[in-house]
């Protein structure tokens, strides 16, 4: 899925953030969904206002915004944000390349004005770049996160497996 | 744009935050214009990590254009004592 979407960059705005979001769906659906701003042919919209950047946020418990991609990120803070939370068991995230769309890259740090990527979405919350998300698992803040979310923390069970030996 | 130098964020953040201390190392070989901040401030005081970092970004100002990473660990004076003292283990 990750690989299509890569390839297909060039396409415009609108179509790329299509693709990006929906992975596979027309466009249209995906318009309907979101309900406002990219009517219009996105114009004034665009994938990275204000719009298009929340429904990204919102669209799985965890977002993360980075350089690359979890199979190749392409930054040393990127890569660190995708081996936290592997660590934790949490294969399964959406993860926007920004470098892939200018517009998005400009349009995330508007969203939550924070000058720096990645940026870690939590159930649409923002919550950091990856030093808080490194402190938050050094602290066990991340585990009680992922768990609000729902996600039980793969570290939880290697410490179960500690104990049992 | 030329990245801003160590010295040059050292100062801001210690006349900005009226920093106790502060440390600002560049990090060249990960990423150039990446830099690790260290700050101890009062101003910390109360609040979450996330909103020491705002505080610390709008420090900065326009310097954060000019910067391509930052890494930020920030303490309350109490906090950095506390981290200073050893450990009664």
């Amino acid at each position: 899925m990750r690989a299509a979407v890569r390839t297909g960059w060039r396409i415009g705005a609108a179509a790329a953030a299509a693709l990006r979001g929906r992975a596979g769906r027309p466009l249209s659906q995906a318009a309907g969904e979101g309900g406002s701003a990219e009517g219009g042919g996105g114009g004034g919209g665009g994938s990275g206002s204000r719009e298009a950047v929340e429904r990204l946020v919102r669209e799985h418990p965890v977002v993360v915004f980075m350089k690359g991609s979890p199979a190749q990120p392409l930054c040393g803070f990127s890569n660190a944000v995708v081996q936290i939370l592997r660590l934790h068991g949490v294969e399964d995230y959406r993860a926007h390349d920004v470098l892939q769309d200018p517009d998005l890259r400009q349009g995330i740090k508007d969203y939550s004005n924070w000058p720096t990527i990645p940026q870690v979405y939590l159930n649409g919350e923002f919550v950091g770049g990856c030093d808080i998300l490194l402190q938050m698992h050094q602290n066990g803040d991340l585990v009680e996160e992922l768990k609000k979310l729902g996600i039980r923390s793969a570290l939880l069970d290697a410490e179960k497996d500690q104990e049992k030996k | 744009m030329a990245p801003p130098t160590a010295e040059e964020l050292r100062e801001r953040l210690r006349e900005r935050l009226q920093a106790e201390h502060v440390e600002v190392q560049d990090n060249p070989q990960l990423c150039p214009g990446s830099f690790r901040v260290f700050v101890v401030s009062g101003k910390f005081r109360g609040l979450k990590t996330l909103q020491r970092h705002r505080l610390v970004n709008e420090a900065l100002g326009e310097e954060l254009g000019r910067i391509h990473a930052l890494e930020q660990k920030t303490l309350t004076p109490e906090q950095w004592e506390e981290q200073q003292r050893p450990s009664l283990a």
